[in-house]
């Protein structure tokens, strides 16, 4: 049953960031693509019906791990006190940002918001990336179960740790550069005119970084955790993920030159899923390990009890299928390209 | 008190009273709105329609800071208050994450076809995605409601051998009996907010004699709204809720009634300052027996005081939970008189003409934030020493490897961002509430609309 959840919380993380990652990834973006007040309304447009629901995956993701993993929820958000803090300060001021900007037309108050919700949204791409790298890595749990990291220490992996180090940090690089990657397809799929044209481009730049930094990450993260690959030698079904990551890398190459970017959306939708997912499959059933490797918090010494869990699977299922038609009905309704000058404001 | 307890509280306080602040006009605007747009359905009269949808702007600015600063709340449980998550999460996590699955969805979904979307819906879609949108708000209002009732009476549980509560019946914790109760009075406090800015900002433009006909809508639909809730509000909701606190946690009414020493035809203080050193209220107003007719239906009942009471289970700040009730009380009983003095003058058509009572309309509109603020502070204050009721303290919930130093810091930075939040908000809504009620300008500058707009057009 615990196993069940694992999966289900790991989904959920996973469509959180393919969705909100491709509004993070615009926002990326926003400032050098985007370059006057009707180019910048047009990105906002194609994200702005569905930004708040792509968010509340987040939440609804963090609910799901509360309910489900009691103990995982308590150790990690106070462990992670501090960043956890500051990506609420972004996600509040990127929300004001997209929001109110369009309330007042005036250059100076566009301006001030444009900048507000550009650079949130950067620094959110790279503290994501930071903090699935400290999972990655494993933190500093003892046997009461709780830990607190400062937010560096001194970016070594030897002593105490911090949430920046040079590996996090490799995996926050990883995170921005794939997700500016992935809004950039977005905005091209939604967008045409000079703006396409420069999304395009930028997810163009992107490709090499992305695969520069995804070889480099792996092998740092074999290099500082050789048992990562253990679950993968045990069970031949975990070759998928490699073989799918590479593959929509290729996909994503190829498909972008030739303006069909949809297709390049949904491989580098595919891209993000699968690492995610392939994360989770070397870790499980750790969901968060320590540093010493005895106080491991597992699926089976952090989930609720069994008849929670069940009771829960009764719910879950049926609010799922209700979100799940929310969400196709509104995304039936906002299909298309943004157009230059349209609208009403 | 130790100081990163003191402050672990004070972050909860803040962020969570801040909060509050925008959901319960959300709440009460969006039943308000359902009601105009229904009337406005029914009897197909364009100016309720135009009423709808200048309430849906204001309602959309202010969902906009109920979505952000909510936000914290749910990580806060687990980032500053970590060892009461563990102990608790097999049972709370339960509403916690239904109010995600169920309710957040369903709200966030239907939000931009509500704000934005009635040029392209048909009339009874659009109205339908008005009653998503209240349906949404109105369920993660018991969502949250049901977690708190957990914490002031936990009913549903086991003790799991960890030490940790596990679910033990779930229909015995989501239909908590402190729940119904509790829902029914916050939910009625939320439509009375909503009920008091709309009569507001009628009374306000009534008497700048600006967009009189739909003021008068207004007015009339916020005063019938608000003498309706407002009496709810004391019969049967408040009233049952102190049968309740009576029952479950009598210190806590001794304390919120500042009734030091027990006795029998226990007088109802009307004011008075607790003075806890000599455990005594100091110039106190207050009606023989009718504390004792309240909480157990005789005149000559015995109430327990705080001396029934062993010290270190008293509220540990009686003055303030004391107050917090009182000015609850003192408001709730204010709304009524002056929303029956205005639903008469109104039965009299007088009320539209009525100046001075136009003033109080208007002058009264942040008395309901303070009396709904002050309701939470009483049922949370008086929740205290505990954590959750009878089981696990305050002082041992906290996360102990999170340093007061640390909790100061994020306390400051969020007090810096709601302080900038509050401004932009007031700002923005003074905006379309100078603006008025027209149609043609529809919010000069939604980007909602825009994208709704421009996706189907280029379909």
């Amino acid at each position: 049953m615990a196993s069940f959840w694992f999966w289900i919380v790991a989904a959920m993380i996973a469509t959180y960031v393919v969705l909100d990652g491709f509004d993070l990834g615009a926002g990326a973006i926003y400032l050098m693509a985007a370059k006057n007040n009707g180019e910048r309304r047009q990105v906002l447009r194609a994200i702005g019906p569905v930004w708040d629901g792509n968010e509340v995956w987040l939440i609804a993701a963090g609910g799901t791990l509360y309910f489900a993993f009691p103990q995982l929820y308590a150790s990690s958000f106070s462990g992670f006190y501090l960043p956890l803090m500051i990506v609420l300060w972004l996600l509040m001021l990127r929300a004001v940002g997209i929001e109110f900007r369009a309330h007042i037309d005036s250059p100076v108050w566009q301006d001030f918001f444009d900048v507000v919700f550009s650079v949130s949204s950067i620094l959110l791409a790279v503290f994501f990336g930071a903090a699935l790298g400290n999972v990655v890595r494993g933190v500093p749990l003892d046997a009461t179960g709780y830990f607190f990291e400062p937010l560096w220490t001194n970016f070594k992996l030897s002593s105490g740790v911090g949430i920046l180090d040079w590996y996090t940090v490799l995996i926050g690089a990883m995170a921005l550069v794939t997700l500016t990657a992935h809004g950039s397809y977005y905005v091209a799929l939604k967008t045409d005119g000079d703006l396409g044209r420069r999304a395009r481009g930028f997810a163009l730049v992107c490709w090499p970084l992305q695969f520069f930094l995804t070889f480099s990450s792996l092998l740092a993260t074999y290099f500082i955790r050789p048992d990562i690959v253990t679950n993968y030698r045990e069970h031949k079904i975990g070759m998928l993920v490699p073989i799918v990551v590479v593959s929509s890398l290729a996909v994503m190459l190829w498909a972008n030159p030739k303006g069909k970017e949809k297709l390049a959306f949904v491989a580098s939708s595919l891209y993000i899923a699968f690492m995610l997912v392939g994360a989770a499959f070397a870790l499980y059933p750790v969901v968060l390990p320590a540093r010493d490797h005895q106080y491991d918090l597992t699926i089976y010494n952090s989930a609720a009890s069994s008849h929670g869990l069940g009771v829960g699977l009764v719910w879950w299922t049926f609010s799922a299928a209700l979100a799940v038609a929310y969400f196709v009905f509104v995304y039936r309704k906002f299909r298309g390209k943004v157009q230059v000058g349209e609208g009403h404001y | 008190m130790e100081s990163a307890l003191l402050i672990h509280r004070l972050h909860f306080a803040f962020t969570a009273t801040f909060h509050y602040l925008f959901p319960q006009l959300t709440m009460g605007l969006a039943l308000l709105i359902v009601v105009l747009k229904t009337i406005g359905l029914r009897r197909n009269d364009p100016l309720y329609h135009q009423a709808a949808r200048f309430w849906a702007k204001i309602f959309g600015i202010n969902f906009v800071l109920g979505v952000v600063t909510g936000i914290p709340m749910e990580f806060q449980f687990g980032t500053n208050w970590s060892i009461f998550s563990r102990f608790a999460g097999g049972v709370i996590g339960q509403t916690l994450a239904m109010e995600g699955m169920f309710a957040f969805f369903l709200e966030s979904a239907f939000l931009g076809l509500f704000l934005y979307g009635e040029k392209r819906l048909s009339p009874k879609t659009h109205w339908l995605s008005a009653v998503a949108v209240f349906v949404g708000s109105w369920l993660s209002g018991y969502f949250i409601i049901a977690t708190d009732a957990f914490m002031q009476h936990p009913v549903g549980y086991v003790t799991a051998a960890d030490g940790s509560l596990q679910l033990a019946s779930f229909w015995h914790f989501v239909l908590n009996p402190w729940a119904g109760w509790q829902y029914a009075h916050n939910m009625g406090g939320a439509a009375i907010t909503g009920a008091f800015i709309m009569t507001s900002v009628g009374a306000f433009y009534l008497l700048s004699g600006k967009w009189t006909a739909h003021a008068r809508i207004f007015v009339k639909a916020g005063v019938i709204a608000g003498c309706l809730f407002s009496i709810l509000q004391i019969f049967p909701t408040g009233d049952r809720q102190g049968k309740m606190v009576t029952d479950l946690q009598p210190v806590t009414l001794a304390a919120m009634e500042g009734l030091f020493q027990g006795q029998t035809e226990a007088p109802l203080l009307i004011v008075g300052q607790p003075n806890e050193q000599q455990g005594k209220i100091d110039n106190p107003i207050a009606i023989p027996g009718v504390l004792s007719m309240l909480t157990y239906r005789r005149w000559n009942a015995n109430v327990r005081g705080l001396d029934a009471f062993p010290k270190q289970d008293w509220p540990d700040n009686v003055p303030l939970l004391y107050y917090s009730y009182h000015i609850m009380v003192g408001l709730g009983t204010f709304f009524v008189a002056i929303m029956v003095v205005a639903l008469l003058l109104l039965w009299r058509d007088r009320l539209f003409h009525a100046k001075w009572m136009l003033w109080i309309l208007m002058l009264a509109a942040p008395f309901p934030y303070i009396a709904n603020t002050a309701g939470w502070m009483t049922a949370e204050l008086g929740r205290q020493p505990w954590l959750v009721y009878g089981l696990m303290r305050t002082e041992d919930g906290y996360s102990k490897l999170v340093s007061a130093g640390n909790s100061m810091f994020t306390l400051l930075g969020f007090m810096g961002i709601y302080v900038v939040l509050g401004i932009l908000g007031l700002f923005l809504l003074w905006r379309e509430i100078e603006h008025g009620p027209v149609d043609g300008h529809e919010s000069a500058s939604n980007l909602y609309s825009a994208t709704l707009y421009s996706a189907t057009e280029a379909r």
